[in-house]
C-alpha cells in the first residue's frame, strides 16, 4: 500500500482537518507536560473505576462526537442548500452522511445516555458503585477505542460511504473496495462489546444493589427506563455483533453471506441490521423518557402521574420494539400480508407512547411549573416529539410508506423523534444533574438563550424536510438541479442548521462561563429534587452514600424533606471501595490497534495486537486486588466538609 | 403563550410558502395507484392533526394554568397517584385510532399491490425495469424493444413493472403514478400501475446506491395507446438491436443519456427467477450469476444485427458535471404551473 492510499489526499477540507488534529494533539501533550498533569490524568481518570468519573468521560466523549457529527451535518446542509452546489463531491458527501449517522447514534446518543446512566443510577438506587466497576471501565474504554477507530477513518484510509445502515451489496467488497466499511464493521464490533457489557452491568446493578426497602415499584422512573433499556441491549446487540462479523468475513475473508453471487442474500443484512436497529431506537429513547419523567415531576413539584402505567408502557414498548423491524423495508416486495402485520405492530407502539405523553401532561396538571433550563427542554420535547410520533404513525402505514420511503419526509420524521427524544433529553439531563457532579449549576440565563436558539433552529432546519419529501426529494442526494424546485426549502433548512450550530456553541460556552463565574451550590439539592441523588452533598464523594438510606416509598427524599427527617443520620461504618486499575485502559488501546490492523488486513501486527488483548485479559483474570476500605474518620471528615461544616 | 408563538408563525409561514409556489408531487397523483396513496396520506394527516390538536390544547392549558407565578406562591401541588379511568381512556382511544388506521393500511396496501380496480380485465403491459450502476434499463418483451433512462407508457392500460438490479439495491419510484419498490439482484419485484392522465412524470431511483445516485433519474412519459404504438413502431424501424457485447459495455458505463434499441437484453441476460434462487457456481459474467443461470431458458435472438445504437443525447454524463436537466421536471410545465 502506498502512502497516498493510506492517508486521504486531495481535499483541502481534509488537509485542514489533519493539520488541526496534529495541532490539537500536540497542544494536549505539551499542556499536560507543562502543567505536570500526566500523573493526575493517569490516577484520576485513565485508571478510574468510579462510576461518576466514567460517566463524565462518556459525556465528554459524547460532546466531542456531537460536534464531529454536527460538522458533518452542517456540511451536508451546506452542500444541498442550493441547486448544483459545488462544495463537496459525491464521494465526500456519501462519506459524511454515513459518518454523521453512525456517530450521532452510536458515538453520541448512546454514550451520552450511558454517561448519565453511569453518573446517576447508583445514586438513585442508593448504591456505592455499579455491580462490576472494573467491567464498567472496560466498557468505557472499548467504546472509546471504537469511537476513535471510526473517527480516524476520514484521514487514514477513507470513511465508510454506504450509509449508516451499510446495505449490501453496496457495502460489500465488490462495490466498496476501499477500507471505509472495514472501519465500520470493526469500530462497531469493538464498541458493541462495551455496550453489551454495560447492559449486563446495569441489569445486575439495578437488580442487586438497590437500597434496602426499594422494591422495583419504588424505583425512580429513570432507573426503570435504564433497566428496561439494558434488557433491550442484551437482546439486540448480539444480533448486530453477528451481522458485523458476517460483514467482516464477507469483506475480508471471501465469504458470501450478503454478496450477489453464490447464494448470498443482500436483504439478509437488511433484516439483521434492523432487528438490532429498531430496538436501538428505543435504547436511546427509553432512558430519555426516564430523564423527562424525573425532570417534569421535579419542576411541576408533583409526583409522576400514573407511575404504574408508565412502567407498563415502557415494558410494552420494549417488547414491541423487536416486532417491527420490517417497517424499514416495506418496499422490499414481501407482499401485503407481511407488510400489514408489521404496520399494525408498528402503529401499536403509538399506544404506550401516547399513554406516556398524557401521563406527563397530567403530571403538570395541578402542579406549580417552574421554567428552568432542564424543564424548558423537557417541555419543548412534548409538542415536538408528538410531531415525530404522529408522522411515525403515518410512515407505519405500509401503503403510504411506498411514497415516503427513502425521502426527506422520513429524514424529517426521525430527526423529529431523535432530537427532541434523545438530544433534548440528554441536554436536559446534563443541565439537571450537572450540579450533582460538579457542585454548581450551569447559568440559567445563558442556558435559556441556548435553548431558544436550539429549539427554534431545530424546527427551521427539519420542518421543511417534510415538504421536501412530499415534493419527491430523496435522502442521500448530494445534488439536485434547479428545475426540481427543492432549492428554497433546502436553503431555509441551511439557515436553521446555522442557528443550531450557534445554539450548541452557546451551550458549550455556558459550561465554560459557569465553571468560572457561577456560584457554588452548598445544599446538594439546588432544584428541590425528589430522588435519592439529591440527598447527598455535591459534588458527590467517591463513596456516594456515607450511610445507605432505608426506603419506604417512592420519592423517599422528598417526603423526608417534608417531614424534616434526615436519611443519613445512622452510624457511619468503614466503606469498601474498588481499587483503580490501568488494565481496562490498556485493553482499550490493544483493541484499538487490533481493530486498526485488521481494517488494513495487516495480519502480522494484527496477531501481535490480538495477543496483547488476550494477555491483558489474562492478567485481569489473575488480578487479586479486593479493593480497599475507607476508614470511618475519613468518611466523617469528608461528610462534614462537603456539607459545609467546619472541620 | 410566548413559547408557541414563533413555532406557529413558522408553521403558517411554511404552509403559505408551499401552497404559493410549488406543488407536492406525492399529493398530485396521475393514476389510480398513486391516487389511493395520496388519499391515504391525506386521511392520515387529518387524523393525526386531530391527535396533535388534543395534545397541544392540553399542553397549552397545563402550561398557562399551572405555571409558577406570584399569585400561586406557597401553593403545594397535591399528591396524585393517577386515575385508572383517565388512563384507560387514553389507552382505549389510541387503540381505536390505530385500529381504524390498520384497516385503512391493509386495504390500501392490498389495493396498490394489485392491478388497480377497474383494470383487472385488461392484459397488463409488462415492462422489465433493471438498474445497473446509475441508470435504468426498460425492456418491453411484448414489443421487443428496450430503452435506457426513459420509459413510455400507454394511458388507461395496466402496466406491470418487474424490477431487478445488476448491482446494489435500487428502488423504482414514479411518485405521481405509484409508490416505490426495491430492485434487487436476486429476485424480481413488481409494481402495478395505471397512468390515466397523459404527461411527463419524474421517475427516479429512491434507494442510495453509490456515487452517481443523485443523477439516477428518468422520465416516465404517459401517452395514448395510439401514440404509444406509433412510438414502438418508430423504435423498431429506426433503432439498432441490442447485442450482448454492447449490453455488457453498457452495464459497465456509469452514466448514459437516453437510448433505444429494437430488441431486449432479456434473451441473453434474463432476469433472476421470481423469489430467491441459489446456485453454487462461481462463474461471473454479466454481474449476476442468476442472470446467467436463466440464460438457457430464453433462446438467443435469431438475428445478429450489430448496428450501433443511436443515442438520444450525450451518452457520457460525469457525476461532477452539472446535473443533466431532469426530464421529470417537464411535468411541471406540462401541468401548466
Amino acid at each position: 500500500m502506498k502512502w497516498d492510499e493510506f492517508f486521504v489526499t486531495g481535499d483541502p477540507l481534509i488537509y485542514g482537518a489533519m493539520v488541526s488534529i496534529v495541532l490539537v494533539s500536540l497542544a494536549i501533550l505539551v499542556g499536560l507536560t507543562y502543567f505536570k498533569k500526566w500523573g493526575y490524568l493517569w490516577r484520576e481518570w485513565l485508571t478510574t473505576v468510579d462510576h461518576k468519573k466514567i460517566g463524565v468521560m462518556y459525556i465528554l466523549a459524547a460532546l466531542i462526537m456531537l460536534f464531529r457529527g454536527g460538522v458533518d451535518a452542517v456540511m451536508m446542509r451546506a452542500q444541498t442548500s442550493m441547486p448544483d452546489m459545488k462544495f463537496l463531491d459525491g464521494q465526500h458527501y456519501n462519506e459524511i452522511f454515513t459518518t454523521h449517522g453512525v456517530i450521532m447514534i452510536l458515538f453520541m446518543a448512546m454514550p451520552f445516555i450511558f454517561g448519565l446512566m453511569n453518573v446517576i443510577i447508583p445514586l438513585q438506587i442508593g448504591a456505592r458503585d455499579v455491580a462490576f466497576p472494573r467491567l464498567n471501565a472496560i466498557s468505557f474504554w472499548l467504546f472509546f477505542a471504537g469511537a476513535m477507530l471510526f473517527n480516524i477513518s476520514f484521514v487514514i484510509g477513507g470513511s465508510p460511504d454506504a450509509g449508516w445502515s451499510a446495505y449490501f451489496p453496496l457495502a460489500g467488497i465488490e462495490f466498496s473496495p476501499h477500507v471505509g466499511n472495514n472501519y465500520y464493521s470493526l469500530a462497531l464490533q469493538i464498541s458493541g462489546i462495551g455496550t453489551l457489557m454495560t447492559g449486563l452491568n446495569f441489569i445486575v446493578t439495578i437488580m442487586k444493589m438497590r437500597a434496602p426497602g426499594m422494591t422495583l415499584m419504588k424505583m425512580p422512573m429513570f432507573t426503570w427506563s435504564v433497566l428496561i433499556t439494558s434488557v433491550i441491549i442484551i437482546f439486540a446487540f448480539p444480533v448486530l455483533t453477528v451481522a458485523l462479523l458476517l460483514m467482516m468475513f464477507d469483506r475480508q475473508f471471501g465469504t458470501q453471506f450478503f454478496t450477489m453471487q453464490n447464494g448470498g442474500m443482500d436483504m439478509l443484512w437488511a433484516n439483521l441490521f434492523w432487528v438490532w436497529g429498531h430496538p436501538e431506537v428505543y435504547i436511546v429513547v427509553l432512558p430519555a423518557f426516564g430523564i423527562f419523567s424525573e425532570i417534569i415531576s421535579t419542576f411541576a413539584k408533583k409526583n409522576l402521574y400514573g407511575y404504574k402505567s408508565m412502567v407498563i408502557s415502557m415494558l410494552v414498548i420494549s417488547g414491541l420494539s423487536f416486532l417491527v423491524w420490517a417497517h424499514h423495508f416495506y418496499t422490499m416486495g414481501q407482499g401485503a400480508m407481511v407488510n400489514g402485520f408489521f404496520s399494525i405492530t408498528t402503529m401499536a407502539i403509538a399506544v404506550p407512547t401516547g399513554v406516556k405523553i398524557f401521563n406527563w401532561l397530567f403530571t403538570l396538571h395541578k402542579g406549580r411549573i417552574e421554567f428552568t433550563t432542564p424543564m424548558l427542554y423537557s417541555l419543548a420535547f412534548i409538542p415536538i416529539f408528538t410531531i415525530g410520533g404522529v408522522t411515525g404513525v403515518m410512515l407505519a402505514m405500509a401503503s403510504a410508506d411506498y411514497q415516503y420511503h427513502n425521502t426527506m419526509f422520513l429524514v424529517a420524521h426521525f430527526h423529529y423523534v431523535l432530537i427532541p427524544g434523545t438530544v433534548f433529553a440528554v441536554i436536559a439531563g446534563f443541565h439537571y444533574w450537572f450540579p450533582k457532579v460538579f457542585g454548581f449549576r450551569l447559568n440559567e440565563r445563558r442556558g435559556k438563550t441556548a435553548f431558544w436558539f436550539i429549539i427554534i433552529s431545530f424546527n427551521v432546519t427539519f420542518f421543511p424536510l417534510f415538504f421536501l419529501g412530499l415534493q419527491g426529494m430523496t435522502r442521500r442526494m448530494y445534488t439536485y438541479s434547479e428545475e426540481t424546485g427543492f432549492g428554497p426549502l433546502n436553503m431555509l433548512s441551511m439557515v436553521g442548521a446555522i442557528g443550531l450550530t450557534i445554539g450548541f456553541i452557546l451551550l458549550v460556552y455556558n459550561i465554560y462561563w459557569s465553571t468560572r463565574y457561577e456560584p457554588r451550590d452548598t445544599t446538594g439539592d439546588p432544584w428541590d429534587g425528589r430522588s435519592l441523588e439529591w440527598s447527598m452533598p455535591s459534588p458527590v464523594p467517591v463513596y456516594n452514600f456515607a450511610v445507605v438510606p432505608e426506603i419506604t416509598k417512592r420519592d423517599e427524599f422528598w417526603f423526608a424533606k417534608q417531614e424534616g427527617k434526615s436519611l443519613s443520620d445512622k452510624k457511619i461504618e468503614k466503606i469498601h471501595m474498588p481499587s483503580n486499575s490501568g488494565k481496562p485502559f490498556i485493553l482499550g488501546i490493544a483493541f484499538f490497534f487490533l481493530g486498526f490492523f485488521v481494517v488494513f488486513s495487516w495480519w502480522t501486527p494484527a496477531i501481535v495486537a490480538g495477543i496483547a488483548v488476550l494477555l491483558t485479559m489474562a492478567a485481569m483474570s489473575f488480578d487479586r486486588d479486593d479493593g480497599y476500605y475507607i476508614p470511618v474518620e475519613e468518611v466523617v471528615q469528608s461528610e462534614k466538609r462537603l456539607r459545609g461544616e467546619r472541620v | 403563550m410566548k413559547k408557541r408563538g414563533p413555532l406557529l408563525a413558522l408553521f403558517f409561514g411554511l404552509t403559505m410558502l408551499l401552497s404559493g409556489c410549488s406543488s407536492l408531487t406525492v399529493l398530485d397523483p396521475k393514476g389510480p395507484a398513486a391516487r389511493t396513496l395520496s388519499d391515504t396520506i391525506i386521511f392520515s394527516i387529518l387524523m393525526m392533526v386531530g391527535v396533535l390538536a388534543v395534545v397541544y390544547i392540553l399542553y397549552v392549558y397545563m402550561l398557562v394554568k399551572y405555571r409558577a407565578k406570584k399569585s400561586n406562591e406557597g401553593y403545594v401541588p397535591p399528591h396524585e397517584e393517577g386515575s385508572t379511568k383517565l388512563e384507560i381512556t387514553w389507552t382505549v382511544i389510541p387503540i381505536i385510532i390505530v385500529l381504524i388506521l390498520s384497516v385503512v393500511t391493509v386495504r390500501t396496501t392490498m389495493a396498490v399491490e394489485n392491478v388497480p380496480e377497474g383494470y383487472e380485465n385488461q392484459e397488463p403491459l409488462v415492462i422489465y425495469a433493471s438498474s445497473s450502476n446509475w441508470k435504468w434499463h426498460f425492456s418491453y418483451p411484448e414489443q421487443g424493444i428496450e430503452t435506457v433512462n426513459y420509459v413510455n407508457l400507454p394511458t388507461h392500460r395496466p402496466v406491470e413493472f418487474r424490477m431487478y438490479s445488476f448491482g446494489p439495491i435500487t428502488s423504482l419510484w414514479i411518485p405521481q403514478l405509484a409508490g416505490q419498490k426495491y430492485a434487487m439482484s436476486d429476485m424480481v419485484t413488481k409494481i402495478n400501475l395505471v397512468a390515466d392522465v397523459p404527461g411527463s412524470y419524474m421517475g427516479k431511483n429512491a434507494n442510495f446506491n453509490g456515487e452517481g445516485f443523485a443523477h439516477m433519474n428518468f422520465e416516465a412519459l404517459a401517452m395514448s395507446q395510439a401514440e404509444f404504438d406509433e412510438w414502438v413502431q418508430d423504435v423498431k424501424n429506426n433503432e439498432g438491436e441490442l447485442t450482448e457485447a454492447e449490453f455488457d459495455k453498457l452495464l459497465e458505463t456509469p452514466h448514459v443519456g437516453r437510448m433505444s434499441f429494437a430488441s431486449t437484453h432479456l434473451s441473453f441476460s434474463p432476469p433472476p427467477e421470481e423469489g430467491h434462487h441459489h446456485s453454487g457456481s462461481t462463474e461471473k459474467e454479466n454481474g449476476n450469476q442468476e442472470h446467467q443461470d436463466n440464460k438457457e431458458k430464453f433462446p438467443e435472438p435469431s438475428s445478429t444485427d450489430e448496428d450501433e445504437a443511436e443515442f438520444d443525447f450525450d451518452p457520457n454524463v460525469h457525476p461532477d458535471d452539472p446535473t443533466p436537466v431532469d426530464p421529470g421536471d417537464e411535468s411541471t410545465h406540462h401541468e401548466g404551473h
